[in-house]
């Protein structure tokens, strides 16, 4: 499943990272570099077997329906770049 | 420099506790290590000022009768932790000025048991490097120095780079570090120090920047055995706010250093002896064997046979959790956002100028192995191996209780000198990386010096929820080993 | 299964094929996965928790309550519960998704295949089967006209628990979409499970919307495979029942539009635009979603402890089927009465009430076409209703024991509107009584027919002719008297 400049363009769009012209021929050798190598796991039997997706031997705990948090604008607009009468402020989104 | 850095944070307690000292004057004497070191670049962020009012505010408590655990000592924190009031980086460009108004329950534990900050501790860029070399902040570089190398500038390892060179130096007692592959216990035989990853689940993330949810895990780099269990008492526990937390009682390890390890079985696994391993590793390894036999445990050769698929599924695991963990980072309601036309470009000219190289790297990768059509046959089958892997520790907790494996490949090596391709990189973490996927504690004790006199670590791997018995064969390993070496001052 | 709606097209008739995603928010007080409160009217921002604004180390911690409503709700589908189910990431950049994905449950939903019966206006009813019902996290508001250049970002909403009820595709015209989301509401409010208020969103579809030709879903239905239906296009977030309907009319007409022109329809997600009147896409062509689930690391598998679902199962209300048919059976309601009843609680709670006693035929009566008529010309819902079901009743009690005329019942209804009391007090004070003393009305009678001899002679021949006679005693006794006693003593008095 080698990997080519149009693929790297497309997954760099969906991370929403930048990359420019010149950087997508060296990125195709890295990934395939990178993917190749991990290819060697097509050498192991994995017929059957339960994808380990936690390595936590229990089950949700859930938490009661009170609430605890938030009532403070200030607090999660501390550190935005832009905010404006409680609101964050971004880009112009054009639907 | 003072005499008072060269303690060990068990001696800095009793001092404190008998009032030998204060920890106004410890923490001052830490101080001027830390703003003397800075050539070595392991804090990005120095608070004086804070330690000295949290270390006048411990003194107080000493002087009332309730100190804590940790009451008083000067502690570094690895910048992956969120800090109130204090900014946290994760030595990312994209988190810019990042203020948090909240305490990551680690460090509120720590801090609760008495603790004071001195600062936060560089690392690679959100915990994604081997070597230290892809912070924001720029390179740390490892106190020791190779009498073979010249004198080059050498790595400390990764991620937790600036808080193993932090404490190789003297720079603070112990340290906080997270570990998602190896970079607690990698950067720990690199330094000399020791570094324990616990049980995944046994430290809450709540508040810890996330790179890989399931498999990062914090945990203590201190100067000795002892050290690291006072630290991982104190920063474990039940933390409701992070559901992978587990519900289950923190003992209090430091009596399980010095205790006997006879009649224990260790395991020591015959995958681990990879092609091209050096021959002082494989000697370092022999001799723990050695002594863990003298000390009255019974050796086993136990195998880990899918032990070569653990990096490859880690390299898929890791990057498909981190490309979706670091999506919040898009410049909009915190953190660096650049310029664009159009919201677009605002969010991909943020996302390319606010990360660096390698962690784009992993995000396309994830981004890759999560796509329509590659799901199943990388992220899947990954999970699938990962299942294996743990299989494998399951079967072999059969014959033994503990297992014994070199922590490295190799010793420090030069900065520099491996950026170039990845994957070799990437083997940094072949002995460590296992643990991590099957959620086992695991711990590095220094245990030798290479024939350039850099330090080399042993690796102990136990059950989930056993360290109480890593503690033990981590103990018996570093009395055995007799490692007492420090690097020789040259910053 | 009726006939479907059919629209005709140049080249011939053409068919729709509804399915619907239909999201309720959960009634809880806090968010899904934060403690932060959940509810309309704060301040922007203020109900927002450092872990619905995707702080660095935020984790989520799932609400035991909106497990519970998602079960009620299930059970109240009549659906499969699972007792293993798990929560994935969605992942997708925008502004009002602070997180970079949503969390849902994509492969193990917590609730699998159920039913609703839905009932049409004409007293039939079609079964809609339900695909599944799966929780997730609601996303922040974007706001786009506070600023010519930049969008404000309200994360309040963001990480509200909502239940997304996936139908199969069984619904084959515009009614019959809003009908079953008319039903599901009615449960949804009957379990409480969410409160339905589809103008705060708290309820909203989204429509997919597919054309074929007669005869074709019939093939689907028999084969399962959808190749015998058209390209589907996904309307978001409908929250009407006539723009859903409109929505769907149009829509339609532009897919059969596109392929009589020889075209292919495109499988997107699309926007309804009620000024306009018309469909567009939302999101760019050459964007495809690729949104990359997979399971939230930060979540462990979520296990139902079946003596708990037992439990939950124990304590459901009656629900509308079971409500329908109970109101059929013990009183001798239409299957309509009931439907209409069902389809909202607080009228059957109302009816219910009103009833206690009294001829429920006629209560029915009173409640679906006076009262709720009336309501309905004054946008009032039953609970503001300014008449009390008691007074319902009372009124009702007063026309069975013919104390009033149903036509003064009406008067007495418009009093009673005006809050003026107890119908009792409203007859006594207005003189509303019934003359039922048939000597009275004996007299009125006399006199009528001595007065009009040619016309008493005449009914003889033709003896509906007697609503005249029947009219005048009414017109003389100011509308009074008992019709029944009247119409008596007249057969009697003409010799009928
Ligand atoms: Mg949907
Ligand atoms: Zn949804």
């Amino acid at each position: 499943m080698a990997i080519d400049a149009a693929t790297v363009r497309k997954v760099a769009r969906l991370a929403r990272i930048a990359e420019p012209e010149e950087r997508i021929e060296p990125l195709v050798q890295e990934l395939n570099g990178i993917l190749q190598w991990i290819e060697q796991l097509a050498e192991v039997d994995t017929d059957g077997v339960e994808p380990l997706t936690s390595v936590v031997h229990a089950t949700l705990t859930l938490r009661d329906d009170v609430v605890t948090d938030g009532g403070d604008a200030a607090r999660v607009l501390s550190n935005a770049p832009k905010s404006t009468d409680g609101f964050y402020v971004v880009p112009k989104v054009v639907e | 420099m003072s005499e008072l850095t060269k303690l060990t944070l068990k001696a800095a307690l009793d001092g404190l506790k008998s009032k030998s000292f204060s920890s106004v004057e410890i923490t001052r004497a830490h101080i001027a290590a830390v703003e003397a070191a800075r050539p070595l670049n392991a804090f990005v962020l120095e608070t004086p000022d804070k330690a000295l009012e949290m270390a006048a505010a411990a003194d107080a408590r000493i002087a009332s009768g309730d100190a804590g655990r940790l009451e008083g000592a000067p502690l570094g924190i690895k910048d992956l932790f969120c800090t109130k009031g204090v900014r946290s980086t994760a030595c990312s460009r994209i988190l810019g000025n990042f203020v948090p108004e909240y305490e990551s329950t680690v460090t509120a534990n720590l801090f609760d048991d008495g603790a004071v900050m001195l600062g936060k501790l560089n690392l690679d860029e959100f915990a994604m490097g081997s070597s230290n070399e892809t912070s924001a902040f720029g390179n740390v570089i490892n106190p020791w120095k190779s009498a073979s190398g010249g004198n080059k500038a050498l790595t400390p390892g990764g991620s937790s780079g600036g808080s193993a060179a932090a404490v190789a130096a003297d720079l603070c007692l112990g340290a906080t570090a997270t570990d998602t592959g190896g970079s607690i216990r990698q950067p720990a035989a690199f330094t000399g120090t020791v570094g324990i990853k616990p049980t995944y689940g046994r430290c809450s993330r709540w508040g810890i920047v996330a790179f890989a949810s399931s498999l990062d895990q914090a945990g203590p780099i201190a100067k000795t055995v002892e050290d690291a269990a006072i630290l991982l008492t104190s920063m474990a526990g039940h933390d409701p706010r992070d559901s992978t937390s587990l519900d289950v009682e923190t003992p209090d390890w430091a009596p399980y250093v010095g205790r006997s390890v006879k009649g224990l079985r260790i395991g020591v696994p015959k995958e681990y002896r990879v092609d091209g391993m050096p021959a002082e590793i494989e000697k370092l390894w022999q001799d723990g064997i050695d002594w863990l036999k003298e000390a009255g445990a019974e050796i086993v050769e136990v195998s880990l046979p899918h032990t070569k698929y653990a990096l490859p599924a880690y390299y898929i695991v890791a990057p498909a959790e981190a490309s979706s963990n670091l999506a919040r980072y898009d410049g909009m309601r915190y953190g660096f956002r650049a310029e664009g036309g159009n919201l677009t470009e605002i969010y991909e000219n943020t996302r390319a100028e606010g990360f660096g190289q390698e962690v784009k790297r992993r995000i396309l990768i994830g981004t890759y192995v999560l796509s329509a059509g590659y799901y199943d046959a990388y992220y899947l089958k990954a999970q699938k191996v990962r299942r294996r892997i743990a299989d494998d520790f399951d079967q072999a907790w059969q014959t033994c209780d503990a297992l014994l494996t070199p922590t490295a490949p190799s010793a420090a090596f030069a900065l520099g000198e491996r950026n170039a391709d990845p994957i070799a990189m990437y083997l940094n973490d072949v002995f460590t990386v296992t643990t991590n996927l099957a959620g086992l504690p695991s711990i590095s004790v220094p245990a030798g010096l290479d024939s350039g006199g850099l330090p080399l670590g042993l690796q102990v791997i136990g059950r989930a929820l056993d360290e109480g018995t890593v503690f033990s064969v981590a103990g018996a390993l570093e009395k055995a080993a007799g490692f007492r070496a420090k690097a020789e001052r040259w910053w | 299964m009726t006939n479907a709606f059919t629209l005709k097209g140049r080249t011939g008739d053409w068919e729709i094929v509804l399915g619907l995603e239909v999201h309720a928010q959960v009634a809880s007080n806090s968010k899904l996965f934060s403690g932060a409160a959940v509810g309309f009217g704060a301040g922007p921002n203020e109900q927002v928790s450092l872990v619905d604004a995707a702080m660095p180390g935020m984790l989520p911690v799932l609400n035991k309550y909106c497990v519970e409503q998602a079960v009620r709700t299930g059970l109240g589908l009549k659906a499969q519960i699972n007792l293993k189910s798990r929560f994935d990431r969605k992942n997708y950049f925008y502004p009002d998704l602070p997180q970079g994905y949503q969390i849902s449950q994509f492969e193990f939903p917590i609730v699998g295949e159920g039913e609703v019966i839905v009932d049409r206006i004409d007293g039939t009813s079609f079964t809609v089967r339900i695909e599944r019902l799966h929780l997730e996290q609601d996303a922040g508001k974007s706001i786009h006209d506070l600023d010519p250049k930049a969008t404000y970002v309200d994360l309040n909403r963001s990480g509200t628990a909502l239940m997304e009820i996936v139908s199969k595709p069984d619904m084959r015209s515009p009614e019959d979409a809003a009908a079953y989301v008319k039903k599901l509401r009615a449960i949804l409010i009957t379990l409480g499970t969410c409160d339905g208020d589809m103008e705060k969103g708290n309820l909203r579809a989204d429509v997919n919307v597919s054309v074929c030709r007669p005869g074709d879903y019939e093939k689907f239905r028999e084969t399962g495979s959808f190749s015998h239906l058209g390209t589907r296009c996904e309307i978001k977030n409908v929250n009407s029942y006539r723009f859903i309907q409109q929505a769907i009319n149009v829509e339609a007409r532009r897919q059969i539009e596109i392929l009589e022109d020889g075209g292919k329809v495109d499988q997107e997600t699309r926007l309804y635009d009620p000024t306009k009147n018309e469909t567009r896409s939302m999101r760019s062509k050459e964007e495809a979603h690729d949104y990359r689930y997979f399971p939230d690391p930060d979540l462990l598998p979520l296990v139902l402890d079946p003596a708990w679902v037992k439990e939950i199962e124990a304590g459901l209300p009656e629900l509308p089927d079971a409500k329908k048919a109970r109101l059929m059976a013990d009183y001798g309601l239409s299957a309509y009465d009931a439907s209409v009843l069902i389809s909202d609680g607080e009228v059957a709670a109302f009816f219910e009430e009103a009833a206690k006693g009294r001829d429920a035929k006629l209560v029915a009566n009173w409640t679906l076409n006076d009262l709720l008529g009336r309501l309905g010309k004054d946008g009032l819902e039953i609970t503001a209703s300014p008449i009390s079901a008691a007074d319902i009743g009372a009124l009702v009690g007063l026309i069975e024991d013919g104390t009033i005329s149903g036509k003064i019942a009406r008067t007495v209804f418009e009093h009673m509107w005006d809050g003026e009391g107890a119908p009792a007090a409203i007859v006594e004070k207005h003189g509303l009584v019934q003359i039922t003393d048939t000597g009275a009305i004996e007299t009125a009678v006399d006199a009528l027919i001595a007065a009009n001899p040619d016309k008493a002679a005449a009914v003889k021949e033709k003896p509906q002719a007697i609503g005249w006679f029947v009219g005048q005693v009414m017109k003389e006794t100011g509308g009074k008297a008992n019709p029944a006693a009247v119409n008596e003593i007249l057969k009697a008095k003409l010799g009928l």
